[in-house]
């Protein structure tokens, strides 16, 4: 029988080791896994590699592990925004390393570890600094960079709805990332609004289909 | 006497550039004013880098829903017919050349078509670049909204960008508060000038050498 659903976050999170890289879903505050985000600071993980859109606002979720000294290192593509301090002040000291990603490409990092691809070749960023130490080739009369794929340990994402299977559905806009990065990491962590029986998901429908997803964690909104 | 165009009045001229029909990305800042005045009479799907398809005006004060937002995280609503999807579609859209047209902000464009709006040469801030570089290679047509000048009086529109490049030799059409200028082979070629606007003045808030249409004409927003 498989069931993927656990009964906490804290227990959702609970093997997440030092050094891990974890993918956070989430756009500014629109599908941010936040409980299991804070599930993980209470466990006390350390020396992580975050790899998220922005770099966290405020005093919860991803600033929090900034502020308390768990990221070593946030890949991310814009972690400049309204209230993102705790990143602002560790990356003027020198205490957090920023590697910056077009967004589209941090996607497609994504994507490519998830499909089991070595890379690929893209016009994003081609002339910018943000190609500085990597491959660029002429390819169909354009200038494009190689971009490496960006596999992880943990993906740590929020959707709608989930059966035990692990099959997935999400909300509006809070689905950004989340399909992309459940496929990417070896373990992939959700939280969902609710859960629902086997075959109650119109197939048609599911975004995330189970084979994606390794555990399940009902948090009431 | 220049009268330079007010925002609404070049987000206006830009709308009239847009096709009926067309699938369009609005930057953050001026080019999202180009929503409020595009007329009833054409039919505009506007896209999202979140996942949205769609997307329609800010909602009623106390109907926002805090997960369906735009990518300046403000608050919107979604039209009849609209669609969500997830972030790697989303940028299939942009980066693979299926938007019509990309409106940007800019700080600086260069005579080649050159875009610079992601990074001054300020150090303070950590660097942020979004969606900028996807959007500014990947749509059909990119149009770049911005003043003529900055706020102390210094050309953004120049022969080579100063600040780091988004993308370069990108730039299709540029509309300032003082003209709409096309970029192409030939450089910076003015259409269009604001009322009172004339060659000279124009070329003298410009950072780059000017060619004017021969049949060059007073900007009419609507």
């Amino acid at each position: 029988m498989i069931d993927k659903r656990v009964a906490t976050p804290a227990e959702a999170v609970a093997d997440i080791a030092d050094g891990a890289t974890v993918l956070v879903g989430g756009f500014g505050n629109s599908g941010v896994p936040v409980e299991l985000v804070h599930a993980l600071l209470e466990q006390g993980a350390r020396d992580l590699t975050v790899v998220t859109n922005n770099a966290g606002s405020g005093e919860t979720d991803i600033a929090a592990l900034i502020r308390e000294h768990r990221v070593r290192r946030i890949i991310c593509s814009y972690p400049r925004s309204a209230g993102s301090v705790w990143f602002e002040q560790f990356w003027r000291t020198g205490d957090i390393e920023l590697e910056l990603v077009p967004q589209g490409t941090l996607s497609e990092r994504m994507r490519a570890a998830g499909a089991g691809l070595g890379g690929f070749f893209t016009p994003t960023g081609a002339d910018s600094l943000l190609a500085e130490g990597k491959e660029v080739r002429v390819l169909d009369g354009r200038r494009q960079v190689f971009e490496r794929p960006l596999p992880a340990d943990v993906a740590l994402i929020k959707a709608d709805r989930a059966d035990r299977w692990g099959n997935l559905v999400y909300r509006t806009a809070a689905r950004n990332f989340g399909p992309t990065m459940a496929t990417a990491a070896a373990l992939t962590v959700v939280q969902v609004r609710q859960f629902v029986e086997l075959g109650e998901l119109d197939p048609e429908a599911v975004v995330t289909p189970g084979i994606f997803v390794d555990r399940v964690v009902e948090v009431a909104p | 006497m220049i009268r330079p165009l007010s925002p609404a009045d070049v987000a206006r001229r830009v709308a009239r550039d847009i096709p009926d029909g067309s699938y369009v990305n609005l930057g953050i800042g001026l080019p999202t004013l180009v929503a409020d005045v595009v007329g009833p009479d054409k039919e505009i799907v506007y896209h999202s880098e979140n996942g949205i398809l769609g997307m329609g005006p800010a909602p009623a004060p106390g109907q926002e829903d805090p997960e369906l937002i735009n990518a300046g995280k403000q608050p919107v609503t979604l039209l009849p017919g609209g669609s969500f999807f997830h972030h790697t579609d989303a940028f299939v859209m942009m980066r693979g050349g299926h938007l019509d047209v990309s409106v940007l902000g800019a700080f600086q464009v260069s005579e080649t078509g050159d875009l610079a709006n992601w990074a001054t040469d300020e150090a303070a801030l950590p660097p942020a670049v979004g969606g900028a570089m996807d959007l500014a290679v990947g749509a059909r047509r990119v149009l770049v909204v911005t003043t003529h000048t900055t706020r102390d009086g210094r050309p953004k529109l120049l022969s080579r960008c100063s600040y780091p490049l988004t993308a370069a030799a990108v730039v299709d059409r540029v509309y300032t508060d003082l003209a709409v200028l096309d970029v192409g082979p030939e450089g910076f070629v003015v259409r269009e000038v604001a009322p009172g606007v004339t060659p000279d003045a124009l070329q003298a808030v410009t950072g780059a050498a000017l060619r004017f249409a021969p049949d060059l004409a007073v900007v009419h927003p609507d």
